[in-house]
C-alpha cells in the first residue's frame, strides 16, 4: 500500500457504516496532484507506461495534470484504455506501472494510481465527452457480457464506426468493476458511468439478456459481421467438503456484490468469520466482513504466505483492517448445529515437493485436525468456468485451454473465423484483471477491424480518436 | 479543438510554438523530428562568422530539488558550416512547406557579409531571418550579438542593410541586456525590420564551487558569463516583452513580436501572448524534456481556447496589454484586506511571522473558537486587524494553503486618484511630508 494509505481504525463507535465503506483512498487536492506530478520525471521510453498493459502514456497524461491542463490528461489516459477510471482504482499498481517507476530505487514511485484517478474524476465530474462514433462502416458486432473487456471492445469498435450490440445478462454492466470489486476500492458510481460513456458512443446496450437462453449463439453468429465473446467466469466452486450446504457458507463473490447493490445496512455478515482462499476475493470479503462489524476474521489458506495469490499490498492492507491469516490450514469440514454453521473443522498442512505451477504442494500433517468456533463461512476460491456456454461455442470449432477459451494472441480471434474472446474467459495464463480484459477487448476490436475492412485498417484516422 | 494557425507579418504557421535559435534547432535531424511532433516553426540555430565551441558549456540553476529552474550556456552560434546549413534548410523546408523555417544570421558588421548571407540564405526557400543581435557572449567580444543590439544605432544600420536585400520578412531579435529595450526596439523598426523577437539571454554567472572556488561551468579552470534562460527568466521576459510591446512607436508600427525566455508550458505561452506575441519561442524547456512537450501546449492551450471561446490565437493576443500601466495612474484609492479562513488555516503561522518582521505587524496570534472543531476552548489562530492592514499582499503569498488567505477589495471611502493625477492637482501634498499629513488626515488614512 503506497504511503499515503491511512490504516483504517476500526471504531465503529466513531464512524457510520457508510462513512466506513467510502473509497479508502482520499481524492487528491489539486495542490497533492499538482506536487506530485511535478516530482514525475518524465522518462523517454517509460518504464511504467511498457509495464501498463494497455500502454497508457503514462509520463504525458502526468506532465499534463501538472501544466494544470487535466482535461488532456485525462485524453490522453482514454485514449488507450476507455476504463481509466475503474483501472485508477483496482490495478494492481504496485506490480504495475507504480512498481516500475525509476524513482522507487531511491525514493518512492509516483502515484500514478491516484494521479490517474484525479484526472479521471475531474473530466468524469465535468461530464466531457472525449470520443464520438466514428463514420458507420456498414458492419455489425455483436459483444457478449458487458464487463471490461466487452465495454473497451465494443468503445473502441465504436469510435471506428462499427455498429455494436452488447448482450449483457445481468441488469447493469461493468462486470466484476461493478459487482465484484468491493465498494471502498471502487463506487459502483465509477464503473456504471463508464458504461454510460460507452453507451454515448451509440453502442447498444441489451440488459437482461442471456445468449443460449433468450437469445441463441446460431442467430448471433447469423446476424453479425463478428462476434466478441467476454463472459467471465462463474460462481465460487463447491470446495467439496461435507457441510457446504449449511446455513452460513456463502459465496464470496456473492458477499461482494451485495456492498454494492444493497443497502449497507441489510447486509447479513457473522461475528465469526472463516474466509477460505487468500486471493483478491478472498482480502475483499474479509475486509468488508471487518468493516461491517465482524469481531473475529480469519483467512485459511492451504499454503504458506509466499503461495498466496493476493498481493502483497492487499496482505497488509487486510493486516492493518484486523484481519488474521491462518497458514498452511486446510478446511476439511462446515460442522453445523440445527442446519447452521458452528464451526469450521481444519487439518494443519506442510509443505512438500513443487507441483506442476512450481509451487510447493502443502501436504496434510495425520493427526492435525482441530475447530475454528465460527457462524460464516466465506468462499473465495476461484471462479468456476461457464461450461455452458464453452461446450456451446465448441460446437461452433472454438478449443478451449484448461476449460478457458483459446484465441490467437495479436487478434484475440478464436477458433471460429468470427468469432472472438477476451477478459477472465481467456485467461488461461497470467493474472485476471480490469487492465488485462480492456487490453484483450482492444486487441480484438483491432483484430476485427483488420478482418473486416483490411490491413489498411490500421492507418484509419478513428484510431488516433483526435477530435 | 481551436485553430491555432498564426499569421506572422504574412507568414502562415500551424501554430505558435516555435523553437528557438539555439542547439536544439542545430541540424535538419533535429528540426524535422521537432516538426514530426508537433512543433509549428522553428528558429535555425544562428548561422554566420565561423568559431570553435568550449566544454563545459551549461550550468544550472537548481532549485529545492527541482532541476533547472534556470540554464546558463556559453555555447556558440552554430559551429557547423554555412552550406551544410543552408543545404539542411533547403532540405527540410521541402519535407515541410507549411511549417515556420525562420534562418536567424550573425556576422560580423559589414554590409556586404550581411547582404551576402542573406542572399545566398534566401535560396533556401526559408520563411524569414531572424537578426540575432543578442548572444551576450563570445560572439559580442568580436563585436556581434549583443554589442549590435547594445546600441541602437547599430541595429537601426544592421537592420537596414538587411532589409535593402532581402525580400521575406526580418525579425530583429533583441537583447535584454540594456537599460532600456524600448531603444533598440524603435531602432529595428526605423530599420524597417518586420518583426521583433525577445528576449536573448540574460548575462549570468551561474555559480561557483565552494569546494575547488571554480566558476561554473567549469572551462579547464576558468569560467565567464553566459547566457542565463529557463523559467527563472520568465518574469523579466514578460517585462520586457510588455514594455516593447505597450511602446506607441512600435503600436503605431504594427510589427508582430516573437516573444520567449522562460517558456516552458502552454499557460506561460498564453501569457506570453496575452502581452502582445504573436509566436513564442522556446529552447530550455526542450533541452530539458525534448520535443514532446509540444503535444500539451498545443492540447493545453487549445483547451483553454476552446473553454473561453476563442476560434483563433489572433483572438487573444495582445488582451492584457492595454492593463500595463505605470505607478502613477494606478489608483490610490483601491483597498484590499487580508482575510483568513481559518477553517482552512494550518497553523504553520507563517503569515503571522511574515507581517510582523516583514510587513506592517497587522497579524495577531489569538484565541479563536472554531465551529465544529475540537472542544470549545479554542486554539491560537493568526488573526488579521483590518483597520490596520495595509494590504500588503504579503501573507497570502506565504501562505501554503489554497485559497485561505484572499485579498478582498474594501471601499474605504477614500478618493480614487492616482498619483499623477494628485501631483497636478495638488502639488504640494506630494513634496511637502507635512502636507501629506495633512491629505492623509483628510482622507482618513492612517499608517501606524
Amino acid at each position: 500500500m503506497a504511503e499515503h494509505y491511512k490504516p483504517f481504525k476500526y471504531m465503529p463507535w466513531e464512524m457510520s457504516l457508510e462513512e466506513r465503506f467510502q473509497e479508502y483512498h482520499p481524492p487528491y487536492s489539486e495542490r497533492e496532484a499538482v506536487l506530485e506530478s511535478n516530482r514525475c520525471l518524465y522518462c523517454h521510453d517509460a518504464p511504467c507506461m511498457v509495464a501498463c498493459p494497455t500502454t497508457i502514456d503514462i509520463p504525458t497524461f502526468i506532465r499534463k495534470i501538472s501544466t494544470g491542463n487535466v482535461k488532456g490528461s485525462a485524453k490522453t489516459i482514454l485514449e488507450s484504455n476507455l476504463m481509466g477510471a475503474s483501472c485508477s482504482r483496482v490495478c494492481p499498481v504496485e506490480v504495475l506501472c507504480e512498481g516500475a517507476c525509476v524513482l522507487q530505487h531511491d525514493h518512492k514511485p509516483i502515484t500514478i494510481g491516484r494521479l490517474q484517478r484525479y484526472a479521471m474524476d475531474y473530466a468524469n465530474e465535468r461530464n466531457i465527452d472525449f470520443f464520438k462514433k466514428g463514420e458507420p462502416n456498414g458492419f455489425k458486432v455483436a459483444v457478449i457480457g458487458a464487463g471490461p473487456a466487452g465495454l473497451s471492445c465494443a468503445g473502441e469498435l465504436a469510435k471506428r464506426g462499427f455498429d455494436v450490440t452488447v448482450l449483457e445478462k445481468r441488469e447493469w454492466g461493468g462486470g466484476l468493476d461493478t459487482y465484484g470489486i468491493v465498494v471502498f476500492r471502487e463506487p459502483v458510481e465509477v464503473s456504471l458511468k463508464e458504461v454510460t460513456m460507452i453507451e454515448k458512443l451509440g453502442v447498444e446496450f441489451k440488459f437482461n439478456v442471456e445468449v443460449g437462453k433468450d437469445v441463441t449463439f446460431e442467430d448471433l453468429v447469423k446476424q453479425y459481421d463478428s462476434i466478441f465473446v467476454s463472459v467471465g467466469l462463474g460462481a465460487v466452486p463447491e470446495m467439496s467438503i461435507p457441510g457446504e450446504e449449511l446455513q452460513g457458507v456463502y459465496d464470496g463473490l456473492a458477499f461482494i456484490e451485495e456492498t454494492k447493490i444493497m443497502p449497507l445496512k441489510d447486509i447479513k455478515y457473522g461475528n465469526r468469520v472463516c474466509v477460505i482462499g487468500a486471493g483478491n476475493t478472498g482480502i475483499d470479503c474479509a475486509t468488508i466482513a471487518r468493516r461491517l462489524g465482524s469481531e473475529r476474521v480469519s483467512i485459511i489458506y492451504r499454503r504458506s504466505e509466499a503461495e498466496m495469490p493476493a498481493y502483497h499490498f492487499e496482505y497488509q492492507f487486510a493486516m492493518n483492517e484486523g484481519v488474521s491469516f491462518m497458514f498452511l490450514t486446510q478446511p476439511v469440514e462446515v460442522v453445523g448445529e440445527n442446519g447452521q454453521v458452528k464451526a469450521l473443522k481444519c487439518i494443519r498442512m506442510d509443505l512438500g515437493q513443487p507441483d506442476a505451477s512450481g509451487r510447493r504442494s502443502p501436504v496434510e500433517v495425520a493427526g492435525s485436525e482441530f475447530e475454528i468456533p465460527c457462524d460464516m463461512v466465506i468462499k473465495a476460491i476461484g471462479q468456476k468456468k461457464l461450461t455452458p456456454i464453452t461446450d456451446k461455442l465448441g460446437e461452433f470449432g472454438v478449443k478451449l485451454i484448461k476449460g478457458y477459451i483459446e484465441v490467437d494472441n495479436a487478434t484475440n480471434r478464436t477458433h471460429h473465423p468470427k468469432i472472438y474472446a477476451g477478459g477472465d474467459c481467456i485467461r488461461s495464463k497470467g493474472e485476471a484483471s480490469t487492465v488485462m480484459a480492456v487490453e484483450d477487448g482492444k486487441i480484438a476490436a483491432n483484430g476485427i477491424h483488420v478482418a473486416l475492412c483490411g490491413e489498411k485498417a490500421h492507418k484509419v484516422p478513428a484510431l488516433t480518436s483526435k477530435m | 479543438m481551436a485553430n491555432l494557425e498564426i499569421d506572422f507579418c504574412g507568414i502562415k504557421s500551424p501554430n505558435p510554438f516555435w523553437l528557438a535559435s539555439a542547439p536544439p534547432t542545430n541540424s535538419g535531424y533535429q528540426v524535422q523530428k521537432a516538426f514530426d511532433q508537433g512543433w509549428g516553426g522553428v528558429v535555425w540555430k544562428t548561422i554566420g562568422a565561423p568559431v570553435m565551441n568550449v566544454c563545459n558549456r551549461y550550468g544550472t540553476m537548481d532549485y529545492k530539488g527541482t532541476k533547472i529552474i534556470g540554464l546558463n550556456n556559453v555555447e556558440l552560434i552554430s559551429d557547423r558550416p554555412i552550406d551544410v546549413n543552408l543545404r539542411e534548410i533547403a532540405e527540410t523546408k521541402k519535407l515541410f512547406p507549411k511549417n515556420t523555417v525562420i534562418c536567424s544570421v550573425m556576422v560580423e558588421s559589414k554590409k556586404e557579409a550581411w547582404q551576402e548571407i542573406i542572399k545566398r540564405a534566401e535560396q533556401t526557400g526559408c520563411d524569414g531571418f531572424e537578426l540575432n543581435f543578442g548572444c551576450p557572449h563570445g560572439m559580442s567580444e568580436r563585436g556581434m550579438g549583443s554589442a549590435m543590439g547594445q546600441v541602437p544605432e547599430y541595429t537601426c544600420m544592421v537592420t537596414e542593410w538587411v532589409m535593402d536585400v532581402a525580400t521575406i520578412p526580418v525579425i530583429v531579435k533583441l537583447t535584454p541586456n540594456i537599460t532600456d529595450i524600448v531603444q533598440p526596439a524603435r531602432a529595428a523598426i526605423k530599420g524597417r525590420g518586420s518583426a521583433l523577437s525577445l528576449i536573448n539571454t540574460i548575462n549570468s554567472i551561474i555559480g561557483v564551487d565552494i569546494d575547488t572556488f571554480e566558476i561554473r561551468p567549469n572551462v579547464g579552470g576558468k569560467g565567464g558569463h553566459g547566457g542565463y534562460a529557463g523559467p527563472a527568466v520568465k518574469p523579466i521576459a514578460l517585462h520586457l516583452l510588455s514594455a516593447v510591446g505597450a511602446d506607441p512607436e512600435v503600436q503605431r508600427s504594427g510589427v508582430p513580436i516573437s516573444g520567449m525566455g522562460g517558456i516552458e508550458t502552454w499557460r506561460d505561452a498564453v501569457e506570453f501572448m496575452l502581452l502582445g506575441a504573436t509566436s513564442v519561442q522556446v529552447c530550455t524547456a526542450v533541452m530539458h524534456w525534448g520535443f514532446r512537450i509540444v503535444e500539451d501546449m498545443i492540447d493545453g492551450m487549445s483547451n483553454w481556447m476552446d473553454e473561453r471561446g476563442f476560434e483563433s490565437p489572433h483572438d487573444f493576443i495582445g488582451k492584457s496589454l492595454p492593463r500595463i500601466s505605470h505607478f502613477g495612474d494606478f489608483d490610490l484609492g483601491f483597498q484590499s484586506v487580508a482575510r483568513i479562513d481559518h477553517n482552512k488555516c494550518i497553523n504553520c503561522n507563517l503569515c503571522y511571522v511574515a507581517c510582523n518582521d516583514a510587513a506592517h505587524q497587522c497579524i495577531d496570534l489569538k484565541n479563536v473558537q472554531l465551529k465544529n472543531i475540537g472542544n470549545g476552548e479554542g486554539k491560537l489562530m493568526p488573526v488579521v486587524r483590518e483597520e490596520d492592514c495595509v494590504g500588503c499582499d504579503l501573507c497570502s503569498t506565504v501562505c501554503p494553503v489554497d485559497d485561505c488567505i484572499s485579498m478582498v477589495e474594501i471601499e474605504t471611502g477614500r478618493p480614487h486618484v492616482t498619483w499623477n493625477e494628485l501631483s497636478q492637482k495638488r502639488p504640494e501634498i506630494t513634496q511637502d511630508w507635512g502636507k501629506m499629513e495633512e491629505y492623509r488626515k483628510e482622507i482618513g488614512l492612517h499608517i501606524h
